[in-house]
């Protein structure tokens, strides 16, 4: 830090006009680079684990040790590398600011690898067959604890310069008025971040004492509520995160800002203030708790952070609706989506990524975390299926979006594969649906999470049920999705390592973005005067956004539905208590 | 800030005017305003349904006959493993793929073992009777399935957690364990059988 005063000058950007530190940029790329090779790794094992499901010879001590892997490579290292990568590029390149420190943003990328590779290898060696949850008593060898705290830690000293770069950039006063949304957004990610790694921290340090014999035990309940401080928390930064780049995406894609600032920001807000409290939905058939705790804890007191994802459910159309209309776009209530940008993988990825967190990934997630129809669902592959929708269609398609604009800009290297890009978001959106529809509908069969065989062909007492009815044919849509997902996602790594080795070197990366990706350089706004008008009559004509207004109340009458069919079907139960 | 716009794809900020703003740039300085009708009509909308959403937890305690067990105890694994061992020589009625089938009354408290890889005994329930199952592990965690009702609860060891279950149909009830046991964990079952 105290290098600012003779540091050399920063570069302007010639694309995005912003001014460039060249360490914040090598390091935001490098994180970028290492979240890209780690989704290519997480992506061949899905293919394994999932093919197992079709016949493909795997012992079940391996498909186990992929499962493990799978879950630490995605979850963690892939979503976290890429939100420190988001947080670097942010908090420096958005802000025209310095990064802060950077020979120990250095340090602990490397302190973050060797964490990764020791992790690894406890998981591929078959010392850590415990799960990305690591439930106690279950043990594994103590280098696995330290690997994953290596790492985990590593992402909290990155959040502490990340707030160190935002600090000082306000204090030099390289950015006027406040902090520009997506910033802002990552701010709330990097904020709940820090309660979830201390807590996360917290648990893993009880299980790598015990590994190495200083304590006897951790008490498993005392495990899991810690555990799931991360375990849950550590989504809520991907929500968090991927609400950023959504806005990101209609800043990028469309030029487009929230209708409502404030309502946006103060959304963000909600969901700092309550979204820890989710962290009981992991623990709501669990023995110990009472009933008020369950409740107050599972509806983030009275819903707050749903509701904070409904203001954004209808803030983040709202913006595309705005912008297009601004430029006279579409008109009636419709028009501006059906004339949207399909054909730019990061507008596409945008609308995808949207919709479906909303309509799946959102809503199976609100019953879940009911506390009486959470007995029908618990560790089943709804589980799994709720989770695949929230992180993989949401917050990786979001992430593989903006990375199409993010890798060239920070690799100063044009796009190479257009072509492959624009329908890149559309075969790993639909692979994805399948695999996560497939599993939520397999999970309300009573299928169970992570067992090897469902056959059960080896139980003393043998269960018969998983190979008859539909399960089979759920089971068989989860590997076709999954493969068609892999599939979507070799099409972003081979883009993305394309334009890392042979995109031509410019310093004006994307500059014709809009010749590249189809009418993406809309016609200019229109004159004032015909701004407000949306071509809609009465009460909508005065409606900033009607056609959002419309798409969310179809939503909420979906989430209606759900949720007393989800009862009837409880009701169908064994009386239970 | 010289432009941003990152719209303008390289272009120059119109001449004049303030630089476009979009998600990327600051805000205006002053950046709150009013919620137009529609925003404002959604804000309410959506809090009346987290409303509904968090009362319907209460409401279905009221009125539904599916609920959460919450009565549970602390235990020492060498305890549980003791008193079920006894309980199961009490009322073992037989055995199963060399698993004791144990045929429980009514009312009284039955002991369900979780450990590495199985759950023990095998039940013979009498239908539209209710009865108190302790369930907990002497190892590791696990989860208790019954199918095809699919009702599913976490076994831990060290916590003796009572389930109150009244089975409303007969037939034979196979239980999995759905948390990660260890590398048996896809042998682990169990069963539960109901007659009339
Ligand atoms: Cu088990």
């Amino acid at each position: 830090m105290a290098a600012t005063a003779n540091a050399p000058e920063l570069r302007t950007c010639a694309t995005t006009g912003f001014r460039v530190d060249e360490s914040g940029r090598r390091l935001a790329l490098a994180y970028a680079v290492a979240a890209v090779l780690m989704l290519a790794a997480g992506g061949v094992m899905a293919i394994f684990i999932a093919l197992q499901r079709q016949g493909l010879p795997i012992s079940d001590d391996w498909w186990y040790r992929l499962v493990a892997s799978h879950g630490a490579t995605m979850l963690l290292f892939w979503l976290l590398l890429f939100e420190v990568a988001a947080l670097y590029w942010g908090s420096t390149m958005l802000l025209n600011a310095r990064m802060r420190a950077p020979r120990v943003a250095w340090g602990v990328f490397g302190a973050m690898l060797l964490g990764i590779a020791l992790a690894q290898w406890a998981m591929f060696s078959g010392n850590a067959t415990v799960m990305f949850t690591a439930y106690p008593p279950l043990t594994a060898h103590p280098l696995y604890y330290l690997g994953i705290l290596l790492f985990a830690g590593g992402v909290l000293v990155a959040i502490c310069l990340f707030f160190a770069n935002v600090v000082m950039a306000r204090r030099e006063r390289t950015y006027e008025g406040s902090l520009p949304l997506v910033v802002y957004g990552f701010a709330a990610a990097a904020i709940i971040g820090v309660y979830s790694l201390l807590t996360g921290a917290a648990a893993y340090l009880l299980l790598f004492l015990q590994s190495v014999g200083v304590l006897t035990e951790v008490d498993p309940a005392l495990y899991r509520i810690l555990f799931w401080g991360i375990g849950h928390g550590a989504q809520q930064v991907n929500l968090a995160a991927m609400v950023a780049v959504w806005y990101a995406l209609i800043g990028l894609t469309l030029g487009g800002r929230p209708v409502n600032e404030g309502l946006s920001r103060f959304a963000f807000v909600l969901l700092i203030a309550f979204i820890h409290l989710g962290a009981v939905h992991h623990l709501m058939v669990d023995p110990g708790l009472g009933t008020s705790h369950r409740i107050m804890n599972t509806s983030y007191l009275l819903y707050l952070a749903v509701l904070a994802s409904l203001i954004h459910a209808f803030s983040v159309p709202a913006g595309i609706e705005a912008a297009q209309r601004e430029r006279g776009i579409g008109k009636g209530l419709f028009g501006w989506l059906v004339r949207a940008p399909w054909r730019e993988p990061g507008f596409s990825s945008l609308v995808l990524s949207v919709v479906y967190f909303g309509f799946v990934a959102g809503v199976s997630g609100v019953l879940m975390g009911t506390m009486q129809l959470n007995m029908l669902i618990h560790n089943t592959l709804f589980v799994v299926g709720h989770f695949h929708a929230t992180v993989v269609s949401g917050t990786t398609l979001a992430f593989m979006g903006i990375s199409y604009y993010l890798l060239p800009l920070l690799a100063r290297r044009e796009l190479v594969g257009t072509r492959i890009a624009r329908w890149q978001p559309y075969v790993f959106a639909g692979g994805v649906a399948l695999l996560t529809l497939a599993m939520l509908a397999a999970g309300q069969m009573g299928v169970p999470r992570r067992v090897a065989d469902l056959g059960y062909a080896d139980a003393p007492v043998g269960v018969t049920q998983f190979g008859e009815g539909a399960v089979p044919l759920m089971m068989t849509l989860v590997s076709v999705g999954a493969i068609l997902a892999v599939v979507g996602g070799v099409m972003y790594v081979w883009v993305m390592v394309r334009t890392l080795l042979v995109g031509e070197r410019t310093d004006a990366p994307l500059a014709n973005l809009a010749l590249r990706f189809g009418p993406t350089a809309a016609p200019p706004p229109a004159p004032a005067s015909e701004l407000p008008h949306n071509g809609l009559k009465g009460r909508w004509a005065r409606f900033e956004a009607p056609g959002t207004y419309a798409m969310v109340l179809f939503f909420l009458a979906w989430f209606v539905v759900l949720y007393v069919v989800a009862h009837f079907n409880l009701a169908q139960s064994w009386p239970v208590g | 800030m010289s432009a941003a716009g990152v719209t303008e794809h390289g272009g120059s900020p119109p001449p004049g005017g303030e630089p476009p703003r979009s998600t990327l740039t600051p805000p205006p300085r002053v950046w709150w305003k009013r919620l137009g009708p529609d925003e404002r009509r959604w804000l309410i909308v959506a809090f009346v349904w987290c409303l509904v959403l968090f009362s319907g937890m209460y409401v279905w305690l009221g009125i539904g006959e599916q609920q959460t067990p919450i009565e549970s105890y602390r235990i020492t694994t060498s305890d549980f493993a003791a008193e079920a061992d006894t309980y199961i020589a009490d009322r073992q009625v037989g055995e199963q793929d060399g698993v004791p089938v144990v045929e429980p009354i009514p009312g009284e408290d039955v002991y369900l073992v979780a450990s590495q890889f199985q759950f023990r005994p095998i039940l013979r329930l009498q239908r539209d009777e209710t009865y108190r199952l302790l369930v907990s592990s002497t190892d590791v965690q696990h989860g208790l399935s019954l199918q095809p009702t699919n009702l599913n609860f976490q076994v831990l060891p060290g916590y003796l957690y009572v389930i109150r279950v009244t089975p409303d149909e007969t037939g034979e009830f196979p239980l999995v364990c759905n948390e990660f046991c260890g590398l048996g964990h896809h042998v682990m079952t169990g069963k539960i059988i109901v007659e009339d």
